[in-house]
């Protein structure tokens, strides 16, 4: 297959993808670092190179609720977001998750306020973690520009029909250009397909109801089905990564294991920070410390298995959390990883961390500290800041 | 117009079996709604008593498309629907002519769902909403809203030793819809059919954003027997408290005027959120009640007259 090969920002490589999915409508709100994406794909719109109906709407929680309401109309939908903005989507992201409706967001990782910041660290879309959303990391231009061509095929799979969010780190990814390659567009159009809705509001002579009351009577059979459309992702993420690679030639994953075979000592971060980690796992390997880099694309469905199955055979483990969940214990991501191995019976020294917030730099200096801080880790161990001016 | 006796025949979009208060008067108006256009309507719904009451799963009482997101937005859910047919019909993937209805009560529609509402409005989108005003939070149990009147009595403004029921007069969500600039905004009550169906046929008939503001009574909020829900929606016209009329493309035409205008009194009187008013202490309450209600009513008649002087 004939592939371009451009220099684009994250932002750019995200309004390419949508580009080429050419959804039937994209309701909107300008937000940073977010905003470019809307505004290219706008560009696109006003040149006819797409047949999306644009939606600028005066809010994200208007965003979000136009979303739902065109995606129950049978469209297939998207948008784009961040912070502040997903955090206004918040109450209709479980509204559209329930209603099992497959609407794709890009979402530009920055902290929310307060104090109010511009920068990266991924607390808006942690705090949404529990939505019911499929939730992936991108780790750079080409990462997102992949996985949100994917993520169409992953939320309207008959055994999902999820939403979605696809996640870059703000400033950092979206705003760094990178090499990117980019495939035809009908080679996109051919993969992501034609979508076929479940149910649509548009069907006037058959006429449904959506969004009905539920009471005590059905409220948990609608959870529990939530519940295994998210356990079916698993399996369906695995078929579409898969079918991609054959296609387009860049197999995907849930994690990316990054020289962890040998690894005695293994980082766990997501993002951006795993090309700084690999940068700095080069210079300890250099040194002869068997060092190792877990990358977690897929937080939801949190792929346990893969990530117990890597880590268990460290000898100590470091998690990097580039959000705050103030339990006064771990951030959210250590915490996930410390349930699925206790599940999984495997206890291993853990050093936890707090890193990155508000868009503080990470540098190989600090990740090659954390590596060296491992060969004294405990059990036990309680969570640290990174960087912070103590 | 569409006459009741021609709508009783019609296909039934909204059944029976619904839980509705007795006496409610949203039932009333979604005939009416129904009766003003044969062509198939989506409806989406703010949450409320009328989306409580109506969609209690696994039943529903619509046999027409349905949706309820959330609270405050129901205008832009039906843009987004609409949006949605807009693109379809524009690909050839759809075919049909549908019509959109937004419905929110005034909670949803003058306070939290304002923003919302104005959004979808200024956006142009091809829709209808409906604002089923009862003057009160009446699904969470009658807590005041900003549609609520001055020295009503409600959970949250409740007529006490020292504050006597709301303190504020009104808000003026048909003037400020009004200023949208839509082609065709207006005031109705259930109790006057052919006002309220005339308005509703002209609303569908208008492409573009439609709104129209219904006074529609509630028997437990007000507190009045559930034989009198219309008695309740004509006595808010005779009184001039809810003038009927409309606005097209910027002309007004009041449609309903009372040859003589009712004292506040005779409606204060009959409702229960009312009754603290009426001891002779409070007299200063219902004067200032009735000189907005007169002032607002001038004011109508004033727009009337500078934009449509061929008005009767």
């Amino acid at each position: 297959m004939e592939k371009t090969i451009l220099a684009r920002t994250g932002n750019e490589a995200m309004a390419e993808a949508m580009r080429q999915i050419n959804p039937d409508v994209c309701a909107a709100y300008p937000i940073t670092p977010a905003t470019e994406i809307m505004q290219i794909f706008s560009g696109f719109v006003s040149d006819g190179l797409v047949k999306t109906k644009l939606i600028t709407v005066e809010s994200e929680h208007s965003a979000m609720s136009a979303c739902l309401g065109s995606a129950a109309a049978g469209a297939r939908t998207m948008t784009a977001t961040s912070s502040q903005g997903l955090a206004l989507m918040h109450e209709i992201l479980f509204i559209v998750s329930a209603l099992r409706l497959p609407i794709v967001l890009a979402d530009v990782n920055r902290a929310l306020s307060g104090p109010i910041n511009i920068h990266c660290d991924h607390s808006d879309t942690m705090a949404e973690r529990d939505t019911g959303w499929i939730q992936i990391y991108a780790e750079n231009s080409q990462e997102a520009y992949d996985l949100l061509i994917q993520a169409v095929r992953i939320g309207e799979h008959r055994d999902v029909l999820l939403p979605v969010c696809v996640s870059t780190d703000g400033f950092i990814i979206s705003h760094g250009m990178e090499r990117l390659e980019t495939y035809p567009d009908a080679e996109v159009q051919k993969f992501v397909g034609e979508y076929k809705p479940v149910y649509n509001i548009l069907d006037v002579d058959n006429p449904i109801t959506v969004g009905s009351l539920v009471l005590t009577d059905y409220y948990l059979e609608h959870k529990r089905a939530q519940h295994e459309a998210m356990k079916n992702s698993l399996r369906v993420m695995s078929e579409v990564f898969s079918e991609f690679g054959k296609t387009f030639g860049r197999t995907y994953d849930f994690c990316e294991k990054y020289r962890c075979d040998d690894a005695e000592y293994i980082l766990v971060c997501l993002s951006s920070t795993a090309g700084t980690a690999k940068a700095a796992i080069e210079e300890l390997r250099n040194q002869g410390m068997k060092a190792g880099l877990l990358k977690i694309r897929a937080f939801r469905p949190f792929p346990a298995e893969q990530i117990t199955n890597t880590l268990k055979n460290a000898k100590a483990i470091a998690v990097l959390d580039r959000s705050e969940s103030l339990s006064t214990r771990s951030g959210p991501v250590a915490t996930e990883i410390k349930a699925a191995l206790y599940d999984a019976c495997v206890n291993k020294p853990m050093q936890t961390y707090i890193y990155g917030l508000g868009g503080r730099e990470i540098y190989i200096e600090d990740i090659k500290k954390v590596f060296n801080n491992l060969k004294d880790a405990k059990c036990g161990g309680q969570v640290e800041y990174l960087g912070v001016k103590e | 117009m569409a006459a009741p006796k021609q709508s009783a025949k019609e296909p039934v979009r909204f059944i029976g079996g619904h839980r509705a208060c007795a006496g409610c008067g949203y039932p009333v108006f979604l005939k009416q709604i129904f009766s003003s256009t044969k062509d198939p309507i989506v409806v989406v719904s703010a949450t409320g008593c009328l989306e409580v009451t109506s969609t209690i799963y696994p039943y529903s009482a619509w046999k027409t498309p349905f949706l309820h997101n959330a609270f405050e937005n129901s205008a832009a859910t039906c843009s987004g629907i609409e949006g949605a047919y807009q693109s379809l019909k524009k690909q050839g993937r759809y075919d049909k002519n549908v019509k959109f209805l937004a419905l929110g009560g005034d909670g949803g529609t003058y306070d939290i769902g304002l923003q919302s509402l104005s959004g979808a409005m200024e956006r142009r989108h091809d829709m209808l909403y409906v604002c089923y005003n009862n003057e009160a939070y009446m699904n969470t149990g009658v807590q005041r809203s900003s549609a609520t009147q001055l020295g009503a009595h409600t959970t949250t403004s409740p007529a006490g030793k020292v504050v006597l029921g709301k303190t504020e007069r009104s808000k003026n969500l048909t003037e400020i819809m009004a200023a949208h600039e839509l082609p065709y905004v207006a005031q109705t009550t259930i109790a006057y059919w052919a006002d309220a169906t005339s308005k509703f046929e002209k609303a569908w008939n208008t492409p573009g954003p439609k709104f129209v503001n219904v006074y529609s009574p509630c028997v437990p909020g007000w507190g009045y027997h559930m034989s009198q829900t219309v008695k309740m929606s004509k006595l808010a016209v005779e009184t001039n408290l809810w003038p009927c009329y409309e606005v097209v493309d910027g002309v007004y035409k009041v449609t309903q005027k009372p040859k003589e205008r009712k004292p506040i009194e005779e409606l204060l009187k009959t409702q229960v959120r009312f009754k603290h008013l009426l001891k002779p202490e409070n007299k200063g309450i219902v004067e200032l009640a009735q000189k907005f209600i007169d002032q607002r009513f001038e004011h109508l008649l004033r727009m009337e007259k500078a934009t449509n002087p061929e008005a009767k």
